[in-house]
């Protein structure tokens, strides 16, 4: 965040301070209340959410507004028919992922969207197998490394963002991920199991 | 990183080592300017390099911020201010130039504007600029809403330029996402020229039906529509809309055993251990703030103040659409206690029944003890008898007595609906679009729900055509087929228990001996109808005893409603986990429960893990520690069995057919549930 008066005020902060601050076990140090209000100010009518209130729905938003809800526990404001309707209509013919309507598809969305999707328990409402495949196309077998799109560049991004997005698809042989923190199920239970 | 072809790996040339040190040079120059704060030209100019090399270095652009700040302390010549300014933009339009999708530099630019310096028209004319490059750029849509806020441009205005995109480009999203937010303030406040609200819904209409006529594939003009019809449907404030008892019945209550058969309706008969009966309200949406000053009950037991609300809810809001009560009778020895009414008032809502009670001594009951073993086999259940009383169907206007203040408009909303699904059922007569099939589907269930609500409504309901849409859907765009199924077994419901003939044929009455607890012994079967999702609670309230076998539940969210739950068959279903069963926790009077054959254990990813209360979400108290619920050497995975189970006296339940379950795991529910006494079919000890 800036260390200035004139802050940015963007949803995406709002997701990363209240993770953080759950993972450390002091999300008391906020006024829970008052960010969960913030985060709610950007719903928009289509039961997406956007960056700033007012700000159009984009996937990417969605995933960190309802990821701040899941771990304040404040996902009764998210309408999720109507949101997990419009984020299943983000699987186009190819059974790729989209981050908003008429866009092409990307992987980065196949966490965006998936994790979304499966923090409001909606996620049976896409084709699981087609993302999945989806998601192998986008491998470059020669080199390594997952890119956006078929025979695009890899990055780092967007191999994280396909792994992640199979284990959330219940890919074989991936340890499960949690959708709101991001992290393997395995940490975010130690963390707050202690087990 | 995005978009970018993939070429076969080129060995790393000379070229690109000089411009990567080049960069690092930079950028190690520009973080000691920073730490120094050195604000000097030459300084500057290094960050203004760096940024037009990567404008995601987001802190040069607040060092950029110091600086002018810095620069400008002491500064008081208006044109000189005017000009550090300019060059801040100059530097921001550079950086737009390598990627107009930067946070950072849309920042900066509403940094420098907010200092107001600078021409706001010049910002309009490089927003037209934007617009035509990549009319679906996000951040030039806020920048706008911000600069025309600075402007004082008013939302009128703003949504001429949104009908202007729209004619220019109907697949424009942004400018009908746009074009929502400003009808739904103007509608609100009720600006001139913006009322009647329906006279602009009808002209909304009319141009959204251009962009679907004109290219229906594209999916923009659709998401509109569904918000038109949302604006045009919507309820206005809660109703009441079912009750248990319900409106106009009249309640047999008896404790210490179980009923002398045939006396009363088998659906208005409870059995009550407790001194107490439940008062169950349904709303048509959510609501809070129920409790004894917003409700008014007349009971002859009980002072209205004295009762205690309880929203019936998995979730913390303080929010839900069912509410419960429990009102308590005397031990009355003789019938002396015969129909005395109740009255409930909330709102402009009321309904009213009448409670007779009665003490029966247990050698003259029907059923044995409770230990009674629940078959859930076809030849236990026999058609019930033909009933003194039918069972209670929701019918708005007869369970309440309300007076909806915008009743008036229900004439506008019928017709509207009627035309748009005319229109519609003549585009689809032409074309076979998915999305049209699903708005007509939408537009169809929405007319049901609005004539249903209307006094002596002959009209028969649309419910075959719109289950016909969503099997066609199903066909149409098997990606989304568990979307339609889904929305498919709303409808299926909504059609079997909102017409009381139809609902006759799914009660069945238990023949075989049975617990005391269990004195209406009339089973709803809803089995093998490939259910994947519940609805209509508020038709199924009175239910004791419930079968949902055999289906394709995901999902038992609203259950929570049925209070009167005693015996419960999820058998042979599509459940993933213990988290989804959470709505269990609620049904305090459940003692025979069936989760057999489910997919509980089967699956790494728990897709209701946050939808449940646990430290995750923060929906536990401070001092919840999962010890309490799984001691040390028992499965971790135990813990949300326990959190279900612990606070339900059941006496009968099924597990087997679940991945979790084994030795271990039904050693573990002895011990969570020392009320059982059956475990799979057999004796626990």
């Amino acid at each position: 965040m800036s260390s200035l008066t004139n802050f940015v005020y963007v949803c995406r902060f709002s997701y990363i301070a209240i993770c953080c601050l759950s993972l450390l076990h002091r999300i008391d140090k906020i006024n829970v209340e008052k960010a969960v209000n913030y985060v709610v100010s950007c719903k928009n009518l289509d039961g997406g959410f956007g960056s700033i209130p007012g700000g159009e729905s984009h996937a990417g938003q969605i995933f960190c507004c309802v990821g701040a809800l899941a771990i304040t526990g404040s996902l009764h404001h998210v309408d999720k028919d109507l949101l997990g309707w419009w984020l299943c209509e983000r699987q186009v013919k190819s059974g790729g992922l989209n981050g908003r309507p008429e866009k092409l598809p990307d992987v980065c969305y196949s966490w965006w969207v998936l994790s979304s999707l499966i923090m409001i328990d909606r996620v049976h409402w896409i084709n699981k197998e087609k993302v999945a495949r989806f998601i192998l196309d986008c491998q470059d077998k020669e080199n390594g490394g997952i890119s956006d799109r078929p025979d695009d560049a890899v990055d780092v991004f967007h191999t994280y963002f396909g792994v992640a997005g199979l284990s959330l698809l219940e890919y074989p042989g991936l340890k499960a991920i949690d959708p709101a923190y991001a992290l393997p199920v395995h940490v975010v239970n130690r963390i707050f199991f202690g087990r | 990183m995005h978009g970018r072809p993939r070429k076969p790996q080129k060995p790393v040339d000379d070229a690109s080592i000089a411009k990567a040190a080049k960069l690092r040079v930079l950028q190690a120059q520009f973080f000691q300017n920073h730490h120094d704060k050195i604000y000097a030209k030459e300084a500057l100019e290094i960050s203004a390099k760096l940024l037009e090399t990567n404008p995601e270095a987001y802190t040069a652009w607040n060092y950029r911020k110091l600086a002018v700040e810095h620069n400008l302390r002491s500064e008081t010549d208006p044109d000189a201010i005017k000009a550090v300014l300019d060059e801040e933009l100059r530097v921001v339009e550079s950086a737009l130039r390598r990627n107009f999708k930067c946070y950072g530099a849309w920042h900066h630019r509403k940094w420098v504007l907010n200092k107001g310096y600078s021409s706001v028209d010049h910002e309009f004319r490089l927003l037209d600029q934007f617009q035509k490059a990549d009319s679906r750029n996000f951040h030039a849509w806020s920048y706008r809403r911000f600069v025309a806020a600075l402007k004082n441009m008013s939302e009128e205005e703003e949504l001429k330029y949104t009908t202007d995109m729209i004619e220019t480009n109907f697949s424009n999203y942004s400018a009908w996402h746009n074009r929502s937010v400003l009808l739904s303030h103007l509608l609100k406040q009720k600006i001139e020229g913006f009322t009647p609200r329906e006279k602009v819904l009808t002209e909304e209409y009319e141009l959204v039906h251009q962009a679907l006529f004109t290219d229906p594939d594209d999916q923009s003009g659709w998401f509109y529509h569904f918000w038109l019809l949302d604006q045009t449907v919507t309820p206005g404030a809660p109703v009441l809309v079912s009750s248990w008892p319900a409106h106009g019945s009249d309640l047999f209550v008896s404790f210490k055993g179980n009923l002398d058969g045939g006396v009363s309706s088998s659906f208005t008969s409870f059995c009550s251990d407790k001194g107490a009966f439940p008062l169950i309200i349904y709303f048509n949406q959510s609501v809070g703030g129920i409790n004894s000053s917003t409700v008014t009950v007349k009971h002859l037991f009980d002072k209205n103040e004295d009762l205690i609300w309880v929203p019936l809810a998995t979730n913390n809001s303080g929010n839900a659409q069912a509410w419960v009560t429990f009102l308590r009778f005397p031990d009355v020895k003789d019938d002396s206690l015969k129909a005395y009414p109740v009255e409930v008032k909330v709102g402009h809502s009321q309904c009213a029944f009448t409670v007779s009670l009665r003490s029966i001594d247990s050698k003259h009951g029907e059923g044995g003890s409770d230990m009674e073993m629940i078959v859930w086999k076809d030849d236990s259940f026999h058609a019930s008898e033909p009933l003194l009383l039918s069972p209670p169907v929701v019918s708005l206007d007869q369970a309440t007595t309300n007076k909806e203040p915008e009743q008036i408009d229900s004439r506008w909303h019928e017709e509207t609906l009627a035309n748009e699904i005319a229109l519609f059922q003549e585009l689809l007569s032409e074309i076979n679009c998915k999305i049209g099939k699903l708005t007509l589907a939408r537009l169809l269930r929405a007319h049901d729900k609005m004539i249903y609500k209307m006094p002596f409504a002959d009209e028969k309901t649309h419910s075959k055509e719109v289950l016909d849409l969503f099997s066609d859907l199903m066909k149409l765009d098997p990606s989304h087929s568990r979307y339609y199924k889904d929305e498919h077994s709303l409808v299926l419901m909504e059609q079997v228990v909102s017409n009381r003939e139809s609902l006759l044929t799914y009660c069945w009455k238990y023949g075989e001996a049975h617990p005391s607890y269990l004195c209406n012994p009339i089973c709803l079967r809803l089995s093998k109808l490939s259910l994947s999702r519940i609805g209509s609670f508020e038709n199924l309230l009175w239910v004791q005893m419930l079968d949902l076998s055999h289906n394709e539940l995901w999902s038992i969210e609203g259950l929570e409603a049925m209070q009167l739950l005693s015996c419960l068959n999820l058998s042979n279903n599509k459940l993933r986990s213990f988290t989804a069963l959470e709505p269990l926790k609620l049904l305090k009077s459940l003692k025979v429960l069936n989760i057999s054959y489910n997919e509980i254990g089967a699956h790494s990813i728990d897709t209701s893990r946050y939808l449940f209360s646990s430290p995750l979400s923060h929906t536990v108290g401070d001092d919840w520690n999962i010890d309490a619920y799984v001691t040390d050497g028992v499965k971790m995975n135990y813990w949300e069995a326990a959190v279900i189970f612990k606070g339900l006296y059941l006496t009968q339940l099924d597990v087997v057919g679940n991945a979790i379950v084994d030795e271990k795991f039904n050693l573990f529910l002895t011990h969570i549930l020392p009320s059982l006494v059956w475990l799979d079919g057999d004796r626990v000890y």
